[in-house]
C-alpha cells in the first residue's frame, strides 16, 4: 500500500494541515489516552512488584515467652528452613530492629528488656518455592512447636485485586478511546470528502482510481493525527511527570510502588505513530467505502 | 468491424419518472466526428454523461472500445476513462490549481512522470492561446479562457473519444474556429468527437461532420448516418 501522495497530487487538495478540529480532537483522545494507559501500566507493574515483593514472602514468629528455649526454636526453624529448596533467603530481624519498629507505638517506657516480644523470621521464596509453601510450613513447625507462619501474599491479594482491577479499566477506556479516535477520523474523512467533492469529481472522470484518491486524503488525515498525537503526548508526559514527583514526595511503601516501568514510557511514545496509522488506515477504508458507492 | 461506440436500444430514466432518453441506437465510427444538437432539455448532457461513463443506463447495451460497459465492474472504469477526454459545459477547472496542474491533471492520474509531462502541457498551453498564463488560477481566468484550459485539458491525453459538451459557448468566433481546427486535427489523427452544440453555425463548419438531432430523449437518424458500419442500401438510399 503506497501511503503518500506525489507534491503535485498533494496540491489537489487545498487546506493546509490543522485546517480543521481534527488535530485538536485527536490531541485530547490522545492525552487522555495516554493518561488512562500510564495509569494502568503503572498500576499493572505496582501489582506486578507488590505480587513479587511482599507474596513470595513470609514471616515466621516463634511465639515462646521463654528467651533460651525461643532463641533455640528460632534457630533450629532456620537451620530447617535454609534446607528446603525454593527458598531464597532466611534472615531473623534482629531484637534491635524489632524494637525500632514497635517504639512508635509503644514508646520508650513500654519497651522494657522484659517484655516479651516474638523471634521473627522472614523467608523469601522463589515462584516454586511459592508453590510448594505448605511443605516449607511443614517443615518450620516440625522444627519449632510454638511457630506461627504469617503469609504475606494472604493479606496483599485483595490488594492486587483492586490494583489489577483499576488497571483493567484503564485498559477499557484505552480501547473506548482507541474507538472514539477511529470514530473522529471516520468524521474528519467524510467531511474532508464533501469538502471536495467536485475534485474528486472531476479525478474519477479523468479515471482517477479510488485508490488514487484515498491516497490523498489518507496522507493528510495520518500527518494531522501524528500531529494530535505528539501534542496529546506531550501534554499527559507533563501530567504523569507531575503526579509522579508527588506520588514519590509522600513516600508511603505502597503509594511509592506505583512507578512507570521503561517499557511503559516506551508505548506512550509509541502513541502518536500509532495514532497516525490508526488514522491512515480509518481514513483510507472509509474514502474507499465512500468512493465506492460511487459510479 | 465494429463502432468505437456502440449504442442498442438504450433508455436512461431518473428516478420513478419518465424515460429521459428513449431507444438510443447508434454507432460511432473510430474516426467519426459528430455533432450532437436538439433543443434544451432534449438530453444532450444525458447522452454524453452515459458516453463518458458518468451514467449507466437503464436500459440497453452500450459498448465502448468493443467492451460492454454497462455491466463493467467499478474497478474497470478508470481503464475506460482514461480513454475519454471531457469538455464539460462547466469546465469543471479545479480552482485551487495553476492553469499548467489542470491541464497536467490526466497525466498525472495516468502515472506520467512529472519530466515528461512539462513538454506536452506547456504547448497546449500555447496552442490554445495561454502560454503565459500558466500558472494563474481559473477564478482569475476569463471563461473563454478557462473553456480553453478545459479543453486543454481533455485533448492532452490524446484521448480516442473526445467528448465535448457547449465548448464554444463562451469563446469568440475566433478562438471557436481554432478549437474546432483542433478538434479536426484530432479527428484527423484518430480520435472520434462527440461535440453537443446549440450553435447551428457550428454544424456547418466541419464539412465531414456527422449531425445527432436528439429530440425530447429520442435520437434522429433517418439516413442510417448514425449506423455504423453504415447500413448496405445506405449509399443507395442517398443517391435515390
Amino acid at each position: 500500500m503506497r501511503i503518500g501522495a506525489t507534491a503535485a497530487d498533494r496540491r489537489l487538495l487545498p487546506e493546509g494541515r490543522l485546517a480543521g478540529p481534527m488535530p485538536w480532537v485527536i490531541a485530547i483522545m490522545i492525552f487522555l489516552t495516554a493518561l488512562a494507559a500510564a495509569g494502568g501500566m503503572a498500576m499493572g507493574a505496582s501489582a506486578d512488584r507488590l505480587g513479587g515483593d511482599l507474596g513470595r514472602r513470609i514471616t515466621i514468629q516463634i511465639l515462646n515467652p521463654d528467651p533460651a528455649r525461643r532463641d533455640a526454636e528460632a534457630a533450629a526453624v532456620t537451620a530447617a528452613i535454609e534446607k528446603e529448596s525454593g527458598v531464597l533467603a532466611v534472615n531473623r530481624v534482629g531484637a534491635d530492629a524489632m524494637r525500632a519498629l514497635l517504639k512508635p507505638w509503644l514508646g520508650d517506657v513500654g519497651l522494657t528488656q522484659d517484655l516479651p516480644l516474638p523471634a521473627m523470621i522472614d523467608v523469601d521464596l522463589s515462584a516454586a518455592g511459592r508453590a510448594r509453601l505448605d511443605a516449607i510450613v511443614a517443615a518450620a513447625k516440625a522444627a519449632g512447636p510454638d511457630v506461627h507462619v504469617d503469609d504475606h501474599a494472604r493479606w496483599i491479594a485483595p490488594l492486587i485485586g483492586l490494583i489489577r482491577s483499576l488497571g483493567l479499566l484503564a485498559g477499557l477506556v484505552v480501547a473506548l478511546m482507541v474507538g472514539a479516535t477511529a470514530a473522529a477520523v471516520v468524521l474528519a474523512a467524510r467531511s474532508a470528502l464533501d469538502t471536495h467533492r467536485e475534485t474528486i469529481e472531476v479525478m474519477h472522470r479523468m479515471g482517477a482510481t479510488d485508490v488514487q484518491i484515498a491516497r490523498l486524503f489518507q496522507r493528510r488525515i495520518a500527518l494531522d493525527a501524528l500531529f494530535g498525537g505528539i501534542v496529546g503526548l506531550i501534554g499527559a508526559t507533563a501530567v504523569i511527570l507531575t503526579i509522579g514527583a508527588k506520588l514519590a514526595a509522600i513516600g508511603s511503601g505502597l503509594v511509592g510502588s506505583v512507578s512507570l516501568p521503561g517499557s511503559a514510557w516506551l508505548a506512550l511514545v509509541c502513541m502518536p505513530p500509532l495514532a497516525g496509522l490508526l488514522a491512515l488506515v480509518v481514513a483510507r477504508a472509509t474514502v474507499l467505502r465512500a468512493l465506492g458507492r460511487s459510479l | 468491424m465494429t463502432g468505437i461506440v456502440q449504442f442498442e436500444n438504450v433508455g436512461l430514466r431518473y428516478g420513478t419518472g419518465a424515460e429521459t432518453l428513449s431507444d438510443l441506437s447508434f454507432s460511432l465510427a473510430p474516426d467519426g466526428f459528430y455533432f450532437l444538437t436538439g433543443p434544451s432539455g432534449a438530453g444532450k448532457t444525458s447522452l454524453l454523461k452515459m458516453l463518458y461513463l458518468a451514467q449507466r443506463p437503464s436500459r440497453g447495451s452500450i459498448r465502448l472500445f468493443g467492451e460492454d460497459v454497462v455491466a463493467l465492474r467499478r474497478s474497470r472504469l478508470p481503464g475506460f476513462r482514461r480513454r475519454i477526454g471531457v469538455v464539460f459545459q462547466d469546465f469543471r477547472l479545479i480552482p485551487h490549481l495553476s492553469a499548467f496542474d489542470n491541464i497536467a491533471l490526466p497525466l498525472r492520474i495516468a502515472g506520467v512522470d512529472e519530466r515528461d509531462l512539462v513538454t506536452p502541457v506547456r504547448e497546449m498551453l500555447a496552442w490554445v492561446g495561454l502560454g503565459d498564463r500558466a500558472s494563474a488560477r481559473p477564478p482569475t481566468l476569463s471563461g473563454g479562457e478557462q473553456q480553453r484550459v478545459a479543453i486543454a485539458r481533455a485533448v492532452i491525453g490524446r484521448p480516442e473519444i473526445l467528448v465535448a459538451d457547449e465548448p464554444t459557448g463562451n469563446v469568440d468566433p475566433e478562438m471557436a474556429a481554432r478549437l474546432l481546427h483542433l478538434f479536426d486535427a484530432l479527428n484527423t489523427l484518430g480520435t472520434t468527437i462527440v461535440v453537443a452544440t446549440h450553435d447551428i453555425h457550428l454544424l456547418s463548419r466541419v464539412a465531414k461532420a456527422n449531425v445527432m438531432r436528439l429530440d425530447r430523449g429520442r435520437l434522429a437518424d433517418p439516413t442510417g448516418a448514425l449506423r455504423y458500419p453504415p447500413k448496405p442500401d445506405f449509399g443507395a438510399e442517398h443517391l435515390a
